[in-house]
C-alpha cells in the first residue's frame, strides 16, 4: 500500500485542481444567485463525504467490539475526526452561502440544523475519548459511536418533519439540478473523497506510528528488571 | 426468572436506600422548584403565548431534574467499590442496568409530577387538544432521557470530569426524542395540530435505543 | 505437605498487565494448586493486587493467559470464586444482613435458603446478623468481616482476598486467620495478599514473593526478620 500513496496524493492534486476550474469557471452560473452559488459546489459534498465517513466510523465501531483489534479503533477515530473536519466545512459554507444571498447568517432550516446536531454528537465522540482514563477509550468510543449513528436517522426524520410543518428558509436549494451543474458536483465530490481518503490515510499512519511508540516505551518500560 | 428477581431485588434496594435518606430526594425536589420559578422569571408569556411556548419551557426544566437524578445513579456503587462485586456475581449487567433504568425513571416521574401542577399555575396552563396524551408522552420522553442517561452515565464513571461528561454526551443523542417530547406536547397544549406523528417517533426512538443500551451495556460494565 | 495430584486450580502463562506505560505485572507465570492456602507478599506497587484482580477476572491481562478452574472465560466460573478487597464492596446504608441478604440474591439464593445462609456467613465471621447498625457506621475490623462474609455468601471454592487484615484490630484479624485456616481444612483454595503474614504463619501452605510485577520467590517458610 505504501506505494499507492503518492499515487493517491497526485490523483487527489490532479482531481482538486480540475475540481476547483470547474466549480469556479466551467459551471454555468446559477441564474438567481450568480457566481455566489458556487460555493454549493463545496457545501454538498462535504457533507456527502462527511455521511460516508461517519458511515465507516460505524462500521469500524462495530468491527471494534465484535473484534477487539487495535486496527478497528484506529479506523474509528480516523474516520470521526476527518468527518467532523468536513462536517464543519460544510456548516460553515452554510452561513457563507447564506448571508449574501439571503441576508441571514442562520436558518434552522432541515439540512443545515441536522448537519449542526450530527456535528455536535460526533464532537462529543471525539471529546469522551479525550476524557476517557486509561485504556477504555476504544470500548466506550466504539459503544458511543454505534448509538450516535444510530441517533443520525431519528435526527434527520424528526427535523425534516418539523420543517414540514413550520417551513423556513432553506439553504441549499430545492428544485432540479442542471445536469452540467450535476456534473461538476461530481467531479468535486470524487475530489473531496479522495482528499478525504489521503487525509485519513496519513491519520492512520501517524496513529499507528504514535501507538508503536507508546509499545515501546511500555516494552521499554517492562524489561527494565527493577524501578 | 433470576433476571426479573435481581432487577426487582436491585430497584427495591435502590428505592428503599433512596427513601431512607430522603437527603437526595428533598435536594431534587427543592430544586425542581427552584426551575420552574427562575423559568417563570425569565419568560413572562401571556396565557395565549404560554401554550405555544410551555412545551419547550417544560420539557427543559424536566431536563435539568432529570440530569441531577441521573449524575448519582451510580454514586452509592462507587463509594465502596461495589461493581466489583456485582461483576464477580453471575447476575446479568443487564437486569442491574434495567434497574437503574426503571429506578431513575421513578424519580424523575416523580419530579416531573411536582413540577407540572407549578407550572400550570404559575403560566396558567391548560391544553386545548386531548390532554389524555400528555401521559403517554410524559411516559415516553422520559424514558428516552432516562435510558440514554442511565447508559452514559455508566460511561462517565471512566471519564474524567464525570458530571459534566454526562450532559455532554446525552443532550446531541437526545435531540430526536426533546424534539417529539416538546412538539407532541405543544400540539397537545394548542390543539393546533396532532401529537400522533411525534407520539410515534418517540415510540420508535425507545424501542431503538433501549435495544442498543441493553446490547451495549455488558460491555461498558466490564471496561476497566 | 503432601503433593496434591489434582490438577492447578489457577495457571498463570506469561500475564503482562499494562495499563499505559505502566507494567503492573511483568510475565508472572504460576500454578496455584488446589486446597492450599497462599499468602502473597511484597512491597507497595508490586503488583499483589493487579495480580488478584486479574485471576477474579476484573481486569484483563494485556498478554499472556490465565486460566482459573480450568476456563480461561472467568466470568463462567465466577460463581465459585470470592473475591474481598481493601474497599467494602458494601452498602454504606444498609445493615450487614441487608448487604448480605441482596448480594445472595445475585447468586440466585432467595427467600427462606437466603436468610439462612446470611445468617450463616454471618455467625462464621462472629458478628451478630441481627445488628441493626448500618454498615457504614461498622469500625473498620467489623467491616472487614462482614466483607469476608459476603465473599463466602456462594461457599466459593477459590477465595482471593486483598489485604483482609489492614487497619482492622488485633482480635478481628486473628478471628479471621483462624476461619482462613478453617476453610483451606475444609478443601477450599486461597490467595491472601497481606503486610501481615505473621497471622497466617501457622496454616499457610506457601509463601509467594512479588516484586516489581514478577513472583521471585515461593517458600514453604517465613523468612526470618519478615513481619
Amino acid at each position: 500500500m505504501k506505494r499507492g500513496f503518492p499515487i493517491l496524493a497526485i490523483v487527489t492534486a490532479v482531481l482538486l485542481s480540475f475540481a476547483l476550474y470547474e466549480a469556479l469557471i466551467g459551471a454555468p452560473t446559477e441564474r438567481s444567485m450568480g457566481d455566489v452559488q458556487r460555493i454549493f459546489y463545496y457545501h454538498v459534498p462535504s457533507a456527502w463525504t462527511a455521511f460516508l465517513l461517519f458511515f465507516v466510523n460505524f462500521g469500524a465501531s462495530i468491527a471494534y467490539l465484535v473484534k477487539r483489534r487495535p486496527a478497528a479503533d484506529i479506523v474509528a477515530l480516523t474516520s470521526a475526526e476527518v468527518g467532523v473536519v468536513f462536517l464543519t466545512v460544510n456548516l460553515v459554507t452554510g452561513p457563507i452561502w447564506a448571508r449574501p444571498v439571503w441576508g441571514i447568517w442562520w436558518t434552522w432550516d432541515w439540512r443545515l440544523t441536522s448537519t449542526l446536531v450530527m456535528w455536535l454528537i460526533y464532537v462529543s465522540y471525539l471529546l469522551l475519548r479525550r476524557f476517557s482514563s486509561g485504556g477504555q477509550a476504544p470500548l466506550l468510543a466504539a459503544a458511543l459511536g454505534i448509538l450516535g449513528a444510530l441517533c443520525v436517522p431519528f435526527v434527520y426524520f424528526s427535523i425534516w418533519f418539523f420543517r414540514t410543518q413550520h417551513p423556513s428558509p432553506v439553504i441549499g436549494g430545492g428544485g432540479s439540478l442542471d445536469p452540467r451543474m450535476a456534473h461538476v458536483l461530481l467531479i468535486n465530490w470524487a475530489a473531496f473523497l479522495c482528499l478525504a481518503w489521503l487525509v485519513c490515510w496519513t491519520r492512520y499512519q501517524l496513529e499507528v506510528a504514535k501507538r508503536q511508540v507508546e509499545e515501546a516505551q511500555s516494552l521499554e518500560s517492562l524489561l527494565e528488571g527493577s524501578r | 426468572m433470576s433476571f426479573l428477581a435481581v432487577m426487582r431485588a436491585t430497584l427495591a434496594k435502590d428505592l428503599r436506600l433512596e427513601w431512607r435518606s430522603k437527603d437526595a430526594i428533598n435536594a431534587m425536589l427543592f430544586f425542581s422548584l427552584l426551575v420552574v420559578v427562575i423559568f417563570s422569571f425569565a419568560f413572562e408569556p401571556t396565557a395565549e403565548e404560554s401554550r405555544k411556548i410551555a412545551g419547550g419551557l417544560v420539557w427543559v426544566a424536566f431536563l435539568f431534574a432529570a440530569i441531577v437524578v441521573l449524575n448519582q445513579t451510580w454514586a452509592r456503587e462507587l463509594r465502596n467499590h461495589v461493581l466489583d462485586a456485582y461483576r464477580m456475581s453471575p447476575a446479568s449487567a443487564n437486569s442491574l442496568f434495567l434497574a437503574k433504568a426503571f429506578g431513575n425513571f421513578i424519580f424523575v416521574i416523580v419530579l416531573e409530577a411536582l413540577m407540572t401542577p407549578l407550572f400550570i399555575a404559575f403560566y396558567r396552563l391548560g391544553a386545548i387538544g386531548p390532554a389524555w396524551e400528555l401521559l403517554p408522552i410524559a411516559t415516553l420522553g422520559t424514558w428516552a432521557l432516562v435510558v440514554n442517561g442511565t447508559f452514559f452515565a455508566a460511561i462517565s464513571l471512566r471519564t474524567r470530569s464525570r458530571e459534566v461528561m454526562l450532559p455532554l454526551l446525552l443532550f446531541p443523542i437526545s435531540v430526536p426524542a426533546l424534539l417529539g417530547m416538546v412538539n407532541a406536547t405543544t400540539a397537545v397544549l394548542t390543539g393546533e395540530e396532532s401529537a400522533r406523528f411525534w407520539i410515534t417517533l418517540l415510540v420508535a426512538y425507545d424501542v431503538v435505543f433501549t435495544i442498543a443500551c441493553l446490547l451495549l451495556f455488558e460491555t461498558i460494565l466490564e471496561a476497566e | 505437605m503432601p503433593i496434591s495430584d489434582a490438577p492447578p486450580i489457577i495457571i498463570a502463562d506469561g500475564v503482562i498487565k499494562q495499563f499505559g506505560r505502566f507494567a503492573a505485572l511483568r510475565g508472572v507465570n504460576a500454578e496455584f494448586a488446589p486446597g492450599r492456602l497462599y499468602v502473597v507478599l511484597g512491597d507497595n506497587g508490586a503488583g499483589k493486587t493487579t495480580l488478584l484482580r486479574t485471576i477474579a477476572g476484573l481486569a484483563q491481562p494485556t498478554r499472556g493467559t490465565i486460566s482459573v478452574l480450568g476456563a480461561k472465560e472467568i466470568k463462567t466460573v465466577c460463581s465459585q470464586i470470592g473475591y474481598m478487597a481493601h474497599p467494602s464492596l458494601l452498602y454504606d446504608e444498609m445493615t450487614g444482613f441487608e448487604n448480605l441478604r441482596y448480594f445472595a440474591g445475585l447468586y440466585g439464593i432467595h427467600d427462606d435458603a437466603a436468610n439462612f445462609t446470611c445468617r450463616e456467613a454471618i455467625i462464621s465471621v462472629k458478628l451478630d446478623p441481627d445488628l441493626n447498625r448500618p454498615v457504614g457506621q461498622y469500625s473498620q475490623g467489623m467491616r472487614q468481616r462482614m466483607s469476608l462474609a459476603r465473599a463466602l455468601l456462594n461457599d466459593p471454592t477459590l477465595l482471593l482476598l486483598d489485604e483482609p487484615f489492614s487497619n482492622v484490630d488485633f482480635h478481628s484479624a486473628q478471628e479471621m486467620a483462624t476461619l482462613l485456616g478453617q476453610m483451606r481444612d475444609q478443601g477450599k483454595t486461597l490467595l491472601v495478599v497481606t503486610h501481615q503474614p505473621g497471622l497466617l504463619e501457622p496454616a499457610a501452605d506457601e509463601f509467594v514473593w512479588i516484586d516489581s510485577g514478577k513472583i521471585v520467590d515461593r517458600t514453604s517458610k517465613l523468612r526470618a526478620g519478615t513481619q
